[in-house]
């Protein structure tokens, strides 16, 4: 150590640096900048269109649709389902697509202007920096899911009332009892988009192209789901991070199914660990020269 | 820019002064990065950069400049060698140092759909040691500072070339700093743009503040700073202070005579060097030579000297002396 750096060394504790206690500024801005932008906004009138478009058509058709059973067959005996069955609409496509445009905008997008340099420096934590950028795709999420649950439930209400819930299996249940199992499955279903934008987190760090990352991350909910449909690969089929996606209908039996809700919660729990991890390997010790 | 200094930035002296009593703002020793695929960026830099100064860190385009400040900020990892800002080791002290220090690097960059003043919210939001409470005067003492005020609230997107750059040099004064590094801060600015940065440099200077200013412009060096390090192909060719510099260049003799080509013979015949004949002129390395001397000999060669002088040091020669080359691309 030269003599020069001994005397440097001496004014690190000059002016101690006054880390302000934890606070949620960043996830706040964070928050901002995401249902700020244009396209998220557009993005969230899409998902919400759904029911309002499922609703309207199922009201002002004749054909009713009773008899069938299942989500779509119980929509005109009680609001309850339009939410239900645009969530089961939304699920393959729409919800994958709106969590992978946030998680795949999440690091690309601040690399590919320029930004991730002066946040960085300003500085932020790397790990910090993944865990504000993880917890907002996570509660982008949950919005979309709620969005829709929300949005198909009000609108259901309007145009078929409410009134006791009959439930896959067969049993009624009281409406509040009927709220409550929606709650869950919109819990359920968040957990599962939460593993998925772990994913596309990880996809994020490893390109400048926000644009590439999404394309990346929805085309790997794609491609799982058709693998997941081919019978000769039932074997691999569980392993797949969307398998257990559809299973939130049996939160909606009586009583509650989880011989493949639990393995589901599971498969998300991993799929979420691992990603996290490699994220942030990825990202913790990389050249930004963006 | 000329504006008064905000309460903010008036607090940058009692540090700084404190790390004027000879501590270096930036040290480095055998600072290498080698990219991927084996091309050596920066190779083997020993950085001084005295508390106080403003440090000129000079080069062509590619020399290595930019990724030298990507190391010095934590951005990119040293293949080698170990460097300190402000007195701590980075990466392991970046998160008690960093805040000591605004960036600019490789041009400004925000998010285009917000405003210059919401571009600097969040980054203020992400600073941890930022007090919210404060943040809307400081913004605006910032944008202030830097003749922003009143495109506060435009797009960043609809901003020009230089408002872009004023909103970058904004960002680094968001804190009171101790250290600034400058990354070609006068880019795209207009005459009187890039006057008004450098005054703002030189006024930040004067309270205390070290400035680390990156730039491949000399007229710039000579016209702000204290120390100049001239990097070339990746290493450090030079480095002191600007007036040791120009003492340390070894003057030339310039003779303007009716026969240039006798001249150039009686100044041989002394043992100068570097002769180079002109039209009307010659001009030579003085070396240990005696001007006298010179002026006697040709005198007494017969040769009617119209005018006889030294050249003053152009830094210019320097430079190209040093890096073998004007400033061009480096490859």
């Amino acid at each position: 150590m030269s003599a020069a750096e001994i005397e440097a060394a001496d004014t690190v504790g000059a002016r101690p640096p006054k880390a302000r206690r934890p606070s949620s500024r960043f996830l706040r801005s964070e928050l901002k900048l995401i249902f700020g932008r244009r396209r998220n906004i557009a993005g969230l009138g899409v998902l919400a269109a759904v029911p309002i478009i499922l609703g309207l058509s199922i009201r002002f058709s004749n054909d009713t649709g009773q008899g069938d059973g299942g989500i779509f067959g119980q929509i005109t005996s009680n609001g309850l389902f339009v939410g239900l069955a645009a969530l089961t609409v939304e699920l393959p496509l729409f919800l994958p697509l709106a969590v992978g445009v946030i998680a795949g905008d999440s690091v690309a997008g601040e690399a590919s202007v320029g930004t991730l340099r002066y946040l960085l420096a300003t500085p932020v934590q790397r790990t910090r920096l993944l865990a504000v950028k993880y917890t907002s795709i996570v509660i982008s999420a949950a919005f979309a899911v709620l969005l829709i649950a929300v949005v198909g439930v009000g609108l259901g209400l309007v145009l078929f009332g409410a009134g006791p819930v009959t439930l896959l299996s067969g049993t009624q249940v009281s409406t509040g009892e009927g709220i409550w199992r929606l709650v869950l499955v919109c819990g359920y279903l968040t957990v599962c988009l939460a593993a998925f934008g772990a994913i596309g987190l990880f996809i994020s760090t490893l390109t400048e192209q926000p644009v590439g990352a999404t394309i990346g991350v929805v085309g790997l909910a794609i491609i799982s789901q058709i693998l997941d449909a081919v019978p000769q690969l039932s074997a691999i089929g569980p392993y797949l991070p969307t398998h257990y996606w559809l299973n939130f209908g049996d939160l909606l039996r009586d009583p509650v199914a989880t011989d493949q809700i639990t393995p589901g919660l599971i498969s998300a729990v991993v799929y979420t660990v691992i990603f996290l991890t490699a994220a942030w390997a990825r990202f913790g010790g990389k050249d930004i020269t963006s | 820019m000329t504006s008064p200094v905000t309460a903010t930035h008036a607090d940058t002296t009692t540090p700084a002064r404190h790390l004027l009593a000879g501590a270096a703002a930036v040290t480095s020793s055998g600072l290498t990065k080698r990219f991927r695929g084996g091309q050596i960026a920066v190779n083997n830099i020993d950085l001084a950069v005295p508390a106080g100064s403003v440090y000129g860190f000079l080069g062509p385009n590619g020399s290595g400049k930019t990724t030298t400040i990507r190391m010095l900020l934590g951005l990119v990892r040293p293949t080698s060698g170990s460097h300190t800002v402000l007195g701590g080791r980075i990466p392991e002290d970046s998160q008690a140092v960093l805040p000591r220090v605004g960036a600019l690097v490789e041009g400004p960059a925000f998010h285009p759909y917000l405003s210059g003043r919401d571009n600097l919210r969040r980054l203020d939001a992400a600073d941890r040691t930022a007090d919210p409470r404060t943040c809307g005067p400081r913004i605006a003492g910032a944008l202030e500072r830097v003749g922003l005020s009143a495109a506060a609230a435009k797009r960043y997107r609809n901003y020009s070339l230089g408002m872009r750059q004023r909103l970058g040099i904004a960002a680094a004064l968001l804190q009171p700093r101790e250290l600034l590094i400058l990354d070609e801060p006068t880019n795209g600015l207009d005459p009187q743009g890039t006057r008004e940065v450098r005054s703002l440099i030189t006024e930040l200077s004067a309270s205390g503040v070290t400035v680390m200013l990156s730039t491949h412009l000399l007229s710039e060096v000579e016209q702000v700073c204290t120390h100049v390090g001239v990097m070339h192909i990746g290493k450090l060719v030079a480095q002191s202070r600007l007036s040791d510099l120009r003492a340390q260049s070894a003057p030339r003799i310039r003779v303007q005579a009716d026969r240039p080509d006798l001249a150039a013979a009686a100044l041989a015949r002394l043992g100068l060097t570097e002769i180079v004949t002109g039209a009307d002129d010659v001009t030579a390395q003085l070396g240990p030579a005696d001007p006298a001397d010179v002026n006697a000999a040709l005198v007494t060669d017969g040769i009617r000297v119209r005018a006889f002088g030294l050249v003053p040091v152009n830094l210019e020669d320097v430079f190209v002396t040093l890096t073998g080359e004007g400033f061009g691309v480096s490859g």
